[in-house]
């Protein structure tokens, strides 16, 4: 983090498109391991996440589960919740550090 | 050559305005500062500036136009008063915080309730920390020439605060007095063309402002708040000496009257300093060793010209326009509190005067200076001139 001798003042952003520097999983405390075995690429996960966390990419004309991308992942468990075969666990990030 | 005009207050500040010829003026009326945003609506539909004039339906909504065309890079100004500068006050704190150099003359004038047009200090008082810097003027050139100076020391880009200029409501704003109008050419160069460095309507350089600024950086940019004030206090004294050079006319922090060998200061802020004034030379021929110490400028406030000012004197009294219930009143509490390191302090005593436009007489003035002279003043007592018991 920067200090206030090096911010732009007043808040301004002087540049565009930076939505994407600001990581807002930060304060997560859980985060979701699939288990790709279990993953029948339902897809209920990807549309259930409130943040796009959960990515997804096309394979052919079918939509296949991706990577879940931790930077905006608040750990809130909707993805493990909706996940109709349990495919999706919830695990302290404290395992991670 | 420059001209002595006699007007109001208000026409002063008008004139001062049209000669900086802002880019945009939010026009929203309240007494007693109507006056001001109607003769600068006149000038607008004459052609005499060129101004945008953008005529608002409310305060909240000028103070908001404001921050819009100020963070667009125009050169941008608006007038308020009292309960006006209240609706204001939440966009208030955010033009400081953006940063945009907005200049805004104050017709000093009671907050309600009960409901009150008259003059005191109580609106301005309200906004002292909101991060605008603050200056008060005592009479109609002081009006003018510190609504110049306030441009050419908001724009100074290791500053970019904005900037409220305060005069007294009715005393000043209305009544009529000869002041002297520099030449059109010679503020316009003072205050030099204005170039921000941020634009909303520069395209190819695009900006944000007001994004969210949650416990990441809000603290970082309100340290850079404290850093521009403290910049502002360092050039100030070039502000003065560089309109010095245009006008003739010396200012400073405080305007020191009679006090170089007093025992006994007064310090009271705008009008009422004539009066004081006025006393002071009675008492001098007397044989009183009294004289008065004007704050022209209150925030940044001027803790160390006190300081120098105020040491190893015998009495100060400290007169205040406006009240802070339940604690000391605002300018006895920032005097008293820079006195708190001075090798040899003086007695104090704090006096609330003209509250709701109270008519505040040289005999009142008296009583405040007496009580100094014979040594009657308590710190902690906060007494009261003109109030019926």
């Amino acid at each position: 983090m920067k200090g206030w001798k090096d911010i732009p003042i007043g808040g301004v952003i002087d540049k565009p498109a930076t939505a994407r520097e600001y990581k807002t999983g930060e304060w997560r405390i859980q985060r979701p391991i699939i288990n790709r075995e279990k993953c029948t690429n339902c897809m209920q996960c990807w549309l259930y996440c409130p943040d796009m966390a959960i990515g997804g990419r096309l394979d052919g004309k079918k939509m296949k589960l991706g990577e879940v991308n931790l930077d905006y992942c608040k750990g809130c468990g909707v993805c493990a919740a909706v996940c109709p075969v349990n495919a999706i666990e919830m695990k302290p990030e404290s395992e991670f550090i | 050559m420059p001209v002595k005009l006699t007007v109001t207050g208000a026409a002063a500040v008008a004139h001062a305005m049209r000669q900086i010829n802002p880019d945009v003026v939010a026009a929203y009326p309240i007494t007693p500062q109507t006056p001001i945003v109607e003769y600068y609506a006149g000038f607008v539909s004459d052609g005499i500036v060129d101004t945008v004039l953008i005529p608002v339906e409310s305060e909240h909504s000028a103070m908001s136009a404001v921050v819009g065309s100020a963070a667009s890079g125009a050169r941008t100004m608006t007038a308020t008063a009292a309960n006006g500068l209240a609706l204001m006050l939440e966009i208030v704190y955010i033009a400081a915080s953006y940063r945009l150099p907005i200049i805004m003359p104050v017709v000093n004038r009671a907050l309600s309730g009960p409901i009150n047009i008259h003059c005191d200090h109580s609106d301005a008082m309200m906004a002292r920390d909101s991060g605008w810097i603050q200056f008060f003027t005592e009479n109609h050139q002081e009006a003018y020439d510190f609504t110049i100076m306030a441009t050419k020391l908001a724009e100074k880009e290791n500053v970019l605060l904005p900037v409220m200029v305060n005069l007294d409501g009715f005393i000043t704003s209305h009544g009529v007095e000869s002041f002297e109008m520099l030449d059109d050419g010679v503020v316009r160069e003072f205050v030099g063309s204005w170039n921000p460095k941020y634009s909303l309507l520069d395209t190819k350089n695009p900006v944000t402002f007001g994004p969210l600024d949650l416990f990441d950086y809000y603290f970082e940019h309100h340290r850079q708040q404290e850093e521009a004030m403290t910049n502002a206090y360092k050039e100030l004294p070039r502000v003065f000496e560089e309109f010095e050079k245009i006008s003739g006319r010396k200012y400073d922090f405080l305007d020191l009257y009679k006090v170089d060998d007093a025992d006994y200061i007064m310090v009271v802020m705008n009008s009422t300093a004539s009066t004081a004034k006025y006393v002071v030379d009675q008492l001098r021929e007397e044989g009183h060793k009294v004289g008065l110490v004007k704050p022209q400028v209150f925030t940044p406030f001027p803790k160390k010209e006190f300081q120098q000012v105020l040491n190893g004197r015998k009495g100060v009294v400290v007169l205040d326009r406006a009240m802070s219930f339940g604690k000391e009143a605002p300018l006895y509490s920032l005097v008293k509190s820079s006195l708190y390191e001075v090798a040899s302090r003086p007695s104090l005593g704090s006096y609330v005067y003209g509250l709701g436009g109270r008519d505040t007489t040289p005999e009142m003035i008296r009583e405040a200076f007496e009580d100094v002279l014979q040594g009657n003043l308590i710190a902690d007592e906060q007494r009261y001139l003109g109030l019926r018991e």
